[in-house]
């Protein structure tokens, strides 16, 4: 089987955080049932450039070679704390650096982190309609995982990561690799750019 | 090669004092810098073209016709010209009347402009920004080519039986870049047309420049008008200098730190070290600017950024005093090492007439030569 490309987004604050903790199971679980190659980014280790990027429009070479890593891999499992009833303004700032057509028909699991289960639907009413917007493919099944989630066996986190892990890699396992296409290498002929003017 | 400076024409506190220029503060000095560009032996003056707040010079060839009155070797340009919001006619006609004030000292360089209002402010929509581009700069390709023009497209009122005026001086169009910083179309729209393409460069990695430049190169060649490395290519640059090394950064962190664009992002030395921005000794200058060669070849333009972030006239003088002294005696001749004879100079009016006149000399010794095998 083609060894595919998993790009893991993780935009806990806190060191460790939950959020890494979670998005570690959820890549493990995904490896399990599908042979993928893990691009791990910690968007903390990356805040500062970040944030200048969003000042200068352009990446530093380590924050530009975690963007391309995202927008190369064949899938994507994002996760972040929800703060406020919603995502984490260091994870809507991370794709909001990342190009608009990155994500464009990539499989995604969303996933999130909160201090308890009444913030769950926040990934649902937040994080499903921002990547729905970047026209990603985003996996029935989103994750979250409050506090209590990491003591009680009982409360079905470890199904709900089967569950979605499996339905990431079945999304995977059906695309093509991600093969994106470069402007420089292949311009658009000005006679073409003439006719649509 | 050619060495010069552009401007954006911001009106910036000064951050050392607190203290903001009025308009009239701005613009003077813009012109005195131009002025002193000539005197230190650089050869190109460009403005910016801005139609909003904190910028003053909304009218170009209203600050270069009054430039050209006062100096006698400076080329004048732009850093851009709106294609996109401008009327295509007006442009023609505006520098084609400074191309004969200024006795054909006039280049120009296209750019869309990164103002989001200035598009419905003048009618516009910005989601057309390319197509604009496209459109515009093709009728007014045809305005100064053309005596008598019959056209029609999407963006302005169609025109029948329309002369722009005055005619370009000599029959010859002023020059154009196409300035860009990150849209692959512009890059295919400067080689189509076999015009420059201008690299903002100072404000995106070197990595970037590389691939538009690349890009800009292939294309030239693929549409006919020499090899790759004939393409014409001016770059922009960003310098701040003192003697002492250790002195530029101290100086210049203040206005840094809080200039427009990158101001309170990046630190000096991040910027310093992913864009062309250099601070330091005039030698470190000199040793940077010759670096961008080794990613883009042989080129013909340099134009650096010194008025901006709110530095006081003084100061820029200063520092016009050191590129005409120090750096740009030095960069012309390294420049000029290893330098292959086919690369050609930046165009200016004087080669493209010589360029016309032996082209129709051609052209006419190849239809006698017709007509004599007809005969």
């Amino acid at each position: 089987m083609t060894v595919r490309s998993l790009a893991v987004v993780s935009a806990g604050l806190s060191q460790p955080s939950s959020s890494r903790l979670l998005a570690d199971r959820l890549a493990a679980a995904v490896g399990a049932v599908l042979p993928v190659e893990t691009t791990l980014i910690e968007v903390r280790d990356h805040s500062h450039d970040v944030v200048n990027n969003l000042l200068t429009g352009f990446p530093s070479p380590a924050l530009a070679g975690m963007l391309s890593a995202v927008s190369a891999a064949d899938g994507l499992i994002a996760v972040s704390p929800i703060f406020n009833a919603s995502y984490s303004g260091l994870f809507k700032s991370f794709f909001d650096v990342l190009d608009e057509s990155a994500l464009l028909d990539k499989p995604v699991l969303l996933a999130a982190t909160g201090g308890t289960a009444r913030h769950s639907l926040a990934l649902e009413h937040a994080l499903r309609p921002l990547f729905a917007y970047l026209r990603a493919i985003v996996a029935p099944t989103g994750v979250f995982a409050a506090t209590d989630d990491w003591g009680d066996a009982d409360t079905g986190l470890v199904e709900r990561i089967e569950r979605a892990a499996g339905e990431l890699a079945d999304l995977v396992a059906q695309r093509a690799p991600a093969a994106p296409t470069d402007p420089f290498a292949d311009p658009t002929p000005f006679e073409t750019l003439l006719r649509g003017a | 090669m050619q060495f010069g400076i552009f401007s954006v024409g911001d009106v910036t506190p000064d951050p050392t004092t607190g203290r903001e220029p009025t308009e009239r503060e701005r613009i003077k000095p813009m012109v005195t810098i131009a002025l002193k560009a000539e005197d230190v032996g650089l050869d190109v003056f460009a403005t910016g073209e801005h139609h909003n707040p904190p910028f003053v010079p909304s009218s170009p060839t209203t600050m270069l016709g009054y430039i050209a009155a006062r100096t006698s070797r400076l080329q004048l340009s732009t850093a851009t010209t709106l294609i996109t919001t401008n009327d295509p006619v007006k442009i023609a006609e505006d520098y084609a009347m400074l191309q004969h004030l200024a006795d054909g000292r006039v280049d120009l360089m296209m750019g869309r402009g990164n103002t989001g209002p200035v598009y419905p402010w003048f009618g516009q929509d910005i989601r057309m920004g390319i197509p604009l581009a496209v459109e515009n700069y093709a009728l007014l390709h045809r305005l100064w080519r053309e005596d008598v023009v019959d056209w029609e497209g999407k963006f302005r009122t169609p025109l029948q039986s329309f002369t722009s005026t005055p005619r370009p001086l000599d029959g010859v169009p002023p020059f154009v870049w196409h300035g860009s910083i990150r849209s692959p179309e512009i890059a295919e729209q400067a080689a189509y047309y076999g015009d420059g393409f201008f690299a903002n460069h100072i404000f995106w990695p070197a990595s970037h420049t590389r691939r538009m430049v690349g890009l800009y190169r292939k294309r030239f060649e693929h549409y006919g008008h020499g090899s790759a490395d004939q393409a014409i290519v001016g770059l922009g640059g960003q310098v701040f200098m003192r003697k002492n090394s250790q002195d530029a950064v101290r100086e210049f962190r203040p206005y840094f730190d809080v200039a427009p664009v990158y101001g309170h992002g990046p630190s000096l030395e991040e910027f310093t070290a992913q864009t062309p921005l250099t601070v330091g000794s005039p030698q470190q200058v000199i040793d940077r600017t010759l670096s961008f060669r080794e990613y883009v070849g042989d080129y013909q333009r340099q134009l650096f950024l010194i008025d901006h972030a709110g530095l006081p006239l003084s100061t820029v003088l200063e520092q016009l005093d050191m590129l005409g002294e120090e750096v740009v005696p030095v960069l012309r001749k390294e420049f000029a090492i290893g330098r292959p004879a086919h690369v050609p100079e930046a165009p200016t009016h004087e080669s493209l007439v010589a360029a016309a006149a032996s082209a129709a000399s051609a052209a006419s010794a190849s239809a006698a030569s017709v007509a004599e095998v007809a005969g």
